[in-house]
C-alpha cells in the first residue's frame, strides 16, 4: 500500500485517494475546431510511460481536493506531490535514479 | 518432436524416464526473419503456430524479454468462457472457446481444459436484469447460457451461502456450462513445442530496445538486447509492456497499465466444483487441479508497472469469498503476485494494423486475456499474414476510439477477468 503526501493533508494511507490518470492533459480550448484524430488523442490516448509519470491522486477520504504527483511507475516511488495549477516540475539526474532504485 | 501417447509415457515410464528430449529447440538469434513475434506468452507462441500451421510461413521468430511464458500467462486465474454482451465481443470469445474445445488434440500436449461452468452470481435487482440480458443476448447468438434462481445455484456448488440474511444475499445466478479452466502454463509450452516444431525460432532473455524503420516509415525489423533482428513484419503481442513497445514505433495505444493480484491457498481437497465469480462484491474464485483455491482480485488503480500491489485489494475479495463461501473462512492462503494489464477505455482488446506500415498489435487484453489465448493468437495470425483483419477482430480496431465505434463491455469484463 502506498503512502501518499496530500499537499494540503500531509502523509496518508493510499485508501484515502483516488487516482484520476495522467495530469496535465489540457483540454482543448476550442473543441469544434479539432480533427476527430485530435479530439481521440485528448480524450483517450495516453503516454501510459514505464518510469516517471505525472499524475492526479484525489484525496477523496480527506480534503477531498484534486492534486498532482510525479512517481516512478517502475517501482511506485513518489518523487513529489505538487498543487494544481503548478507546471510539472523539472527533475534532476540524481532524484530520477533515486525514485527508479 | 516426440509425439505424446498412452503408449509413449508407458514405456518411458518404465524406462525410468530416462530420454526426454527438450520439447522446443533452443536458439540463437538468425539476422533476419520474415516475421518477429514480440512477447512469449501465450499470445504471441499461439500467433507463431498458427502464422506456421494455417498460413504456412515457417521464417518466424518469438522474442521474449524475460523467461517463455513468464508475465500474464504464469500470473492469470485461467478462467475460460465466453459469455460476453456484444456480438463483437461474444464471436471473438466463443471464437476462443471453441478452438479451447479441441486444443490438447490439436497440439498433442495436454492444456488441462476442464469445462466445469462458471457461475456469475447476482445481487441486486440491476443484478439480476443485466445477466438475464447476458444469458439472452448469448442465446441469440447461439452461445450456451443460463439463469439460474439462488436455490438452483446452491444446487450446482453447494458451499454457496444464500442466506437472505448476509449483506449482499445471492438472488440467483447465470451459468455458462462450457466455459472452465485450462493448465496456464501448459497452454504456453504446447505451442511453444508444437511452433518451433514446425522451425519457428523461439528467442528467451532478448528484450525489444528500438523498431527500426525503412524510408517510407515501413518496418524493417527491431533492435534489441541481442542484437538488430530485420524482418517484413513485427507483431507485438506483450500485455502490460505494449505502450513501451509501441512507444518505439511512436504509436500511442488507449492504455493503461494496472497491476492484477491473485493468491492461492494452501491446497485441499477437492473441494469447489465450479468457477464463480461476483462482479457485484467481487468475489472470484476456483479450485486448481492442485487443489489450491485460485481466486482473483481486483486492479490497483493507478498505472504502474512494478507487478506487485496494495493489499488493500486482495483483502477486500477475501472478504466477499468469506461471505459467500463460510467454509472457506478458516482457508491460509499461501501465496499472492501480481500481472500488469493493459487496459482500454472501453475493456475490449485491440488485434489490428496500427498506423505503421508492416507493424501489428495485439493488445489491450487488460484482465481477462488468458481465456482469448487461442483466439486471439489465430485471429492475429491472419491479420499479420493477409495484412487485413479476419471479420471475426475487424472491430477491434486502435481507430474504434477515434471513430466512436467503442465495444464497451465494462460491465462484462472490468471485474469479472
Amino acid at each position: 500500500m502506498l503512502l501518499i503526501r496530500c499537499p494540503y493533508c500531509g502523509e496518508r494511507s493510499e485508501i484515502e485517494f483516488a487516482n484520476g490518470g495522467e495530469a496535465h492533459i489540457a483540454r482543448p480550448a476550442d473543441p469544434m475546431s479539432q480533427t476527430d484524430e485530435e479530439w481521440a488523442q485528448y480524450l483517450y490516448m495516453r503516454d501510459n510511460p514505464k518510469g516517471l509519470i505525472a499524475e492526479r491522486w484525489r484525496h477523496a477520504h480527506g480534503c477531498n481536493r484534486f492534486f498532482n504527483a510525479l512517481r516512478d511507475t517502475r517501482t511506485d516511488r513518489f518523487v513529489m506531490t505538487y498543487e494544481m495549477g503548478r507546471p510539472r516540475p523539472e527533475i534532476d539526474a540524481a532524484t530520477l535514479a533515486e525514485a527508479a532504485r | 518432436m516426440q509425439k505424446f501417447s498412452a503408449l509413449s509415457l508407458a514405456r518411458k515410464a518404465l524406462g525410468g524416464h530416462l530420454g526426454w528430449t527438450p520439447q522446443w529447440r533452443s536458439v540463437e538469434p538468425k539476422p533476419a526473419y520474415d516475421i518477429v513475434i514480440v512477447g512469449g506468452g501465450g499470445h504471441g507462441l499461439g500467433t507463431a503456430y498458427y502464422l506456421a500451421k494455417q498460413h504456412g510461413l515457417r521464417n518466424i521468430a518469438v522474442i521474449e524479454r524475460g523467461w517463455l511464458a513468464g508475465g500474464n500467462t504464469a500470473r492469470n486465474t485461467t478462467i475460460i468462457r465466453s459469455n460476453y454482451l456484444f456480438n463483437e465481443s461474444s464471436s471473438y470469445y466463443e471464437h476462443s472457446l471453441k478452438l479451447w474445445e479441441t486444443l490438447s488434440q490439436e497440439l498433442n500436449y495436454n492444456v488441462m481444459f476442464s469445462q466445469r461452468g462458471c457461475l456469475m452470481v447476482a445481487h441486486t435487482v440491476h443484478d439480476v436484469q443485466v445477466f438475464k440480458r447476458h444469458v439472452h443476448a448469448n442465446r441469440l447468438n447461439g452461445i450456451d447460457n443460463e439463469w439460474l434462481s439462488a436455490e438452483e445455484a446452491k444446487a450446482f456448488c453447494p458451499p454457496l451461502n444464500i442466506s437472505p440474511n448476509i449483506r449482499y444475499p445471492v438472488l440467483g445466478a447465470s451459468l455458462q456450462r462450457r466455459a472452465g479452466t485450462a493448465r496456464h502454463d501448459a497452454v504456453a509450452w504446447g505451442f511453444a513445442r508444437a511452433a518451433s516444431d514446425m522451425g519457428v525460432d523461439i528467442i528467451e532473455n532478448c528484450e525489444v530496445t528500438g523498431i527500426l524503420r525503412g524510408p517510407g516509415g515501413e518496418v524493417r525489423g527491431v533492435e534489441t538486447t541481442r542484437g538488430t533482428i530485420r524482418a517484413g513484419k513485427v507483431g507485438v503481442s506483450a500485455a502490460g509492456h505494449s505502450s513501451v513497445v509501441l512507444g518505439m514505433a511512436g504509436v500511442r495505444l488507449p492504455l493503461q497499465s494496472n497491476p492484477l493480484q491473485a493468491l492461492v491457498s494452501e491446497p485441499v481437497k477437492p473441494a469447489f466444483p465450479t468457477i464463480v465469480m461476483s462482479n457485484t462484491i467481487h468475489a472470484y474464485i476456483s479450485q486448481s487441479d492442485k487443489g489450491e483455491m485460485v481466486i482473483g482480485a481486483g486492479t490497483d488503480s493507478y498505472v504502474s508497472y512494478t507487478q506487485r500491489g496494495g493489499l488493500h485489494i486482495p483483502a477486500h475479495t477475501l472478504e466477499a469469498i468469506c461471505e459467500l463461501f463460510p467454509m472457506f473462512r478458516r482457508l491460509r492462503m499461501l501465496r499472492s503476485w501480481g500481472g500488469i494489464t493493459d487496459n482500454t477505455p472501453d475493456r475490449s482488446p485491440i488485434t489490428a494494423k496500427t498506423p505503421v506500415p508492416g507493424l501489428y498489435v495485439n493488445c489491450g487484453w487488460g484482465t481477462g486475456g488468458f481465456k482469448a489465448t487461442p483466439g486471439a493468437a489465430n485471429l492475429f495470425a491472419w491479420t499479420i499474414a493477409k495484412n487485413e483483419p479476419h471479420p471475426i477482430n475487424a472491430p477491434f480496431t486502435i481507430e474504434r476510439f477515434r471513430d466512436g465505434v467503442m465495444i464497451d463491455e465494462a460491465a462484462a469484463a472490468a471485474v469479472a477477468h
